[in-house]
């Protein structure tokens, strides 16, 4: 799990300026490349397995495919088209259980993360210096630590269930789209809209409400892609060290931790590599599209502010 | 320079003041009594009393704090709650286990990416820069567990090479038997920094190629090999210095999740087992530590940031 290049100083697309806001207005329609339809197919495909999984999937969760026989670590046969795994489970139809969980986890965490760092980030930009200072301060330095770490200390703490699972991502990933939220709603605090818009007397509320969140918003919503990046890979970490998603229920992390074993013994080793490429074809086509949409919209955010 | 450089190092002070606030307190909310913990089920009121006396949990918990920071900064860690050892004493048996493959990885990985990385910048738009960008972008967002997942499918089970799990002792080995022996860990890291080292260095030299005394170069010109070397490569290398600290800083993490992969006994398998077992002692004493080689390298990257763009030390 790579963490972002966020302190990164120099700008990724060398080339690349902006005269007024981040979001000022792109040259030419939206297109996605060939690379970006790729992505929007594979990540459509595994959004169809979260949704429709638990209804199609051909065995239950925790079903045993072979219930008379000793099945473990099985090679892909009709039956059980990606083998079993280590206690004679179906892989395919765990594989299908756990996309829901792996990709709504993440999904409501990255969410949730936003709520909370967009209205602080807003908020500090537009508040008070001594205020502002005060929460960027605390946010300097829950950005400083390994996410990973952090989400250590949590689970070792409250103990690792779903909902603690999306709060603690939802917490740890707020650091960042606060500091991008701040960031955004500094540059548009100073511009000349928002000024006159004093001078006609308005309020904070409507400042925030009329001009700064329709002009900060954009950026934001191109920068969602990205984040749910590194929520689903930390979601994965965290399964895959065994403090996240707990056993019987599937996620893509903790199964292919489950069936390590198989790599060891030299068994049959569906049983990690399927787990393992979802995540990485759901990952890198997440990207791909990323990739074209920034590149649309002038560059990364993180590299922009 | 020198006051910019003292105000990041108290700012760096500050931050790991703060860390060890999180870790303490965090770890505090625990349910459950570090005496009973010790003592086990059996254990009777007074007994427990007793312990926690000699623990100092009667004691307020700001004059805990206080007490942990300064046992921790004396090197005393404090006694595991599960195995009952001083933590200095699991420390001492498994860090060389970390430092190993993670000293390993910096020495190996981070010349051959800056290579590629440098190679992509000479020749941009090139076959060889774009597939070696189409690579490492795929790699940037893939966890390190797949990339494990594939060597170990590529060496053990296609070539016959190695064994999935790392095992055996590592006493009086050489260079390159240790090299050997966690040739796996070390190529999967390698791969995890790979990806942003590439990136980042590409973008760091082609951000100096597109400046305008390169172009004067150019414009003169100056041969392009010597406007890479003796131009934008010096210019390029406090970026390239920020990049490797902020990787190296990374690596935390990937090593982490590559040590419970291949099974060796390491710190970070030391720590993951700490929160199974609830040892928070385990945790806080560790958890700083991790923390604290952190915020070392992101300082370090932050200053080499500093040290080579002075646009920085005067920000509008």
């Amino acid at each position: 799990m790579n963490e972002p290049t966020e302190h990164y100083v120099a700008p990724y697309d060398a080339g690349v300026s902006f005269d007024e806001l981040p979001d000022s207005a792109p040259s030419g329609k939206f297109k996605f490349t060939f690379t970006g339809w790729l992505g929007v197919i594979i990540v459509t495909f595994w959004i169809f397995v979260a949704v429709l999984g638990p209804f199609i999937a051909p065995y239950g969760e925790n079903d045993l495919p072979f219930p008379d026989a000793y099945s473990e670590f099985q090679v892909p046969q009709p039956g059980a088209w990606l083998g079993t795994d280590d206690s004679d489970r179906d892989v395919l139809s765990r594989l299908m259980y756990g996309a829901g969980r792996t990709m709504g986890i993440s999904f409501l965490a990255t969410v949730l993360a936003y709520f909370i760092g967009v209205v602080l980030g807003i908020g500090a930009a537009v508040s008070s210096p001594k205020v502002d200072m005060v929460i960027s301060r605390i946010n300097d330095a829950l950005l400083s630590l390994p996410s990973i770490m952090l989400g250590l200390v949590v689970v070792a703490a409250v103990g690792s269930s779903i909902p603690v699972l999306i709060v603690t991502a939802g917490l740890i990933y707020s650091s960042v789209i606060f500091r991008l939220s701040r960031a955004l709603g500094m540059e548009i605090k100073v511009s000349d809209f928002v000024e006159a818009a004093q001078a006609r007397g308005e309020g904070r509320w409507w400042i925030i409400t009329k001009e700064i969140w329709p002009n900060a918003r954009m950026p934001l919503i191109t920068d969602f892609g990205l984040r749910l990046i590194y929520v689903i890979l930390f979601i994965s970490s965290l399964s895959f060290l065994g403090l996240g998603v707990q056993p019987p229920q599937a996620d893509w992390g903790s199964m292919v931790r489950e069936n390590l074993g198989a790599l060891q013994y030299g068994e049959s080793v569906f049983s990690v590599i399927a787990p393992a490429l979802s995540i990485a074809t759901l990952t890198v086509a997440i990207n791909l599209i990323v990739d074209d949409v920034s590149a649309h919209s002038g560059g990364r955010l993180s590299n922009r502010l | 320079m020198l006051p910019l450089i003292a105000k990041r190092l108290a700012v760096g002070l500050l931050t790991v003041l703060a860390v060890s606030v999180i870790i303490f307190f965090g770890t505090k909310v625990l349910p459950g009594d570090a005496a009973q913990i010790r003592l086990g089920q059996a254990a009777t009121a007074e007994n427990i009393a007793a312990m926690r006396e000699r623990l100092g949990l009667d004691q307020p918990m700001i004059v805990q704090y206080w007490n942990w920071l300064k046992n921790f900064l004396s090197g005393n860690l404090g006694v595991s709650l599960s195995a009952d050892v001083p933590i200095t004493e699991l420390i001492n048996d498994r860090y060389k286990y970390t430092l190993i493959v993670s000293g390993l990885t910096a020495l190996i990985g981070v010349p051959i990416s800056l290579m590629l990385g440098i190679l992509g910048a000479m020749f941009p738009g090139s076959l060889y820069d774009r597939v070696l960008t189409f690579i490492s972008v795929s790699l940037v967002a893939a966890p390190e567990f797949f990339t494990a997942t594939l060597l170990v499918l590529l060496f053990v089970f296609w070539l016959g090479m190695g064994n999935a799990v790392v095992v055996g002792s590592i006493d009086d080995k050489g260079f390159f038997e240790l090299i050997k022996h966690f040739a796996l860990p070390i190529t999967t890291l390698c791969f995890v920094i790979a990806s942003q080292l590439i990136r980042m260095s590409r973008a760091a030299v082609l951000n100096v190629m597109s400046s305008p005394y390169v172009e004067m170069a150019i414009l003169k010109g100056v041969p392009r090999k010597r406007i890479i070397f003796r131009h934008a490569l010096l210019n390029a290398l406090g970026p390239i210095v920020n990049v490797v600290a902020l990787n190296l800083a990374y690596l935390v993490t990937g090593v982490i999740v590559v040590e419970v992969y291949f099974g060796y006994p390491g710190l970070a398998t030391l720590i993951v087992q700490g929160v199974q077992t609830r040892d928070f002692v385990l945790i806080q004493g560790l958890g700083m530590l991790f923390c604290l080689t952190y915020v070392v390298l992101m300082l370090i990257a932050d200053i080499a940031a500093f040290a080579s763009n002075p646009r920085l030390r005067h920000p509008k």
